[in-house]
């Protein structure tokens, strides 16, 4: 069954494999075995990131506007492209004591970026949405049961009462006190339920990992060595 | 002037990209989308600082020879192989650089988050206690929500009993009431507070109000 394998895909199971065993090494102890693996997942990601970045925002974004223009569809080169590149080459001036100052203009443009950005983004993607999921009839027409109302109604009112909880400009003493110990509730079961689904999560990654071991690796390549497979 | 020019920056691109917006026109969404290709840009340039530093620090670790410093060898080899094979013969499935990221860096990635399940179980067991009525509710939610994602072990812990079966039946619907309903309302209250502070940070940030992340250049004066 193996032979059939291409010889890439068998040695990258053989080696994925390994780097995975490595790593659960570390559930007995920290070992030497376990650090090489760590270490190399640091550098090969640092890499993946710097040849990413490279081939999708450098080459494409700065050097193909201006070298080979044709590349992007540009009719000749585009050199409005510099003033980025003279931004992000004024990151280097913190190696420059006397010029550092210099590396606030980078800094400031893409804080002027990310900051002008979120406000539309938030309102349109997180604010508005919401509200409008949060208004709507706890009753509607149609077949709803009572118990599906009453969780609307529920749901109204966990919301109100979380928000009276992030209400800090009174202090939380009578109503407010009330609704804001509602809310810490609320707050706890959504926390929980958030706790469960990362566990949830990590345990389906570890079920994957343990499956990718036993059926690509032991009993496609090595049970076979035995007879098995 | 050092601070005042890189205020003006922040102030011009953060009201231009606010404004665009609201502004579906041509030339608005060219400088948008401009703007975009400026930033992956400048970002660039920054990840080389960051690499720089990660580098640096292994170097230093290695020349000076301290403890555990063999490691840091595996880190500067692996980084520089990843660059020369991605940079050097491409990114597209079928190169060596996609093996490498198949081969090594997914499963690297997936048996190291993988790996928590193991700590979160751990530290869950030691520290959940129904101390009080928010913790029981975090505990009870956690393990609803849990349980529900595995009916299966209900039968495994009630057996094969009346009460495992109804059970095995309806946790997961309790579990996906307690996410639909109560988490929601939980987690949309915070969202409303993300969603408001977002704004108001970056209204302080556009107006100059903000300027802390303008305060590294030890050497640039006010």
């Amino acid at each position: 069954m193996a032979e059939t394998i291409p010889l890439e895909q068998v040695l990258g199971t053989w080696v994925a494999a390994l780097l995975t065993l490595a790593i659960f090494s570390f559930l007995y102890r920290d070992n030497p075995v376990y650090k090489i693996a760590e270490h190399m997942f640091v550098g090969v990601s640092a890499g993946y990131g710097v040849v990413i970045t490279w081939r999708e925002a450098v080459i494409p974004d700065l050097i193909q506007p201006l070298l080979d223009p044709a590349a992007v569809d540009l009719a000749g080169p585009n050199y409005v492209v510099l003033i980025p590149g003279a931004l992000g080459m004024l990151m280097f001036s913190r190696f420059f004591p006397r010029y550092d100052w210099l590396s606030r203009w980078p800094i400031a443009f893409v804080m002027g970026y990310s900051s002008g950005l979120a406000i539309p983004a938030a309102i349109q993607m997180q604010l508005l949405p919401q509200l409008h999921a949060t208004l709507q009839p706890v009753w509607p027409a149609g077949e709803v049961t009572w118990w599906m109302a009453l969780s609307n109604l529920l749901l109204f009112v966990g919301v109100l009462c979380t928000l009276a909880y992030f209400y800090f400009s009174r202090e939380h003493k009578g109503a407010l006190g009330v609704a804001s110990r509602i809310g810490i509730f609320f707050l706890m079961v959504a926390f929980g339920a958030g706790f469960g689904q990362a566990v949830m999560a990590r345990v389906s990654l570890l079920i994957g990992r343990v499956r990718f071991l036993y059926d690509d690796w032991w009993m496609t390549l090595v049970a076979p060595w035995f007879g098995g497979g | 002037m050092r601070l005042q020019i890189p205020l003006a920056i922040t102030f011009l691109i953060g009201l231009f990209m606010a404004v665009q917006f609201f502004v579906p026109h041509e030339v608005f969404q060219y400088s948008f989308e401009s703007l975009l290709a400026w930033v992956r840009i400048v970002g660039a340039f920054a990840l080389v600082l960051g690499i720089g530093s990660l580098l640096r620090t292994h170097w230093d670790k290695i020349r000076r020879r301290r403890r555990d410093w063999p490691y840091s060898i595996v880190t500067i080899v692996s980084f520089l192989a990843m660059c020369v094979i991605g940079i050097g013969f491409g990114h597209e499935p079928g190169t060596v650089f996609y093996w490498v990221f198949e081969n090594i860096q997914v499963p690297l990635d997936a048996t190291m988050f993988s790996l928590l399940a193991f700590f979160i179980a751990s530290a869950a067991f030691r520290t959940f206690r129904a101390r009080s009525t928010e913790a029981t509710l975090l505990l009870v939610a956690a393990v609803v929500v849990m349980l529900g994602r595995v009916p299966s072990a209900l039968i495994v812990s009630f057996g094969d009993t009346a009460v495992g079966h109804y059970l095995h039946a309806n946790m997961p619907d309790v579990s996906e009431w307690i996410m639909n309903f109560p988490t929601v309302a939980g987690k949309r209250g915070i969202i409303f507070g993300v969603a408001l502070g977002a704004i108001a940070t970056a209204l302080r940030v556009i107006l100059g109000i903000e300027r802390s992340h303008l305060g590294g250049g030890g050497g640039g004066g006010q």
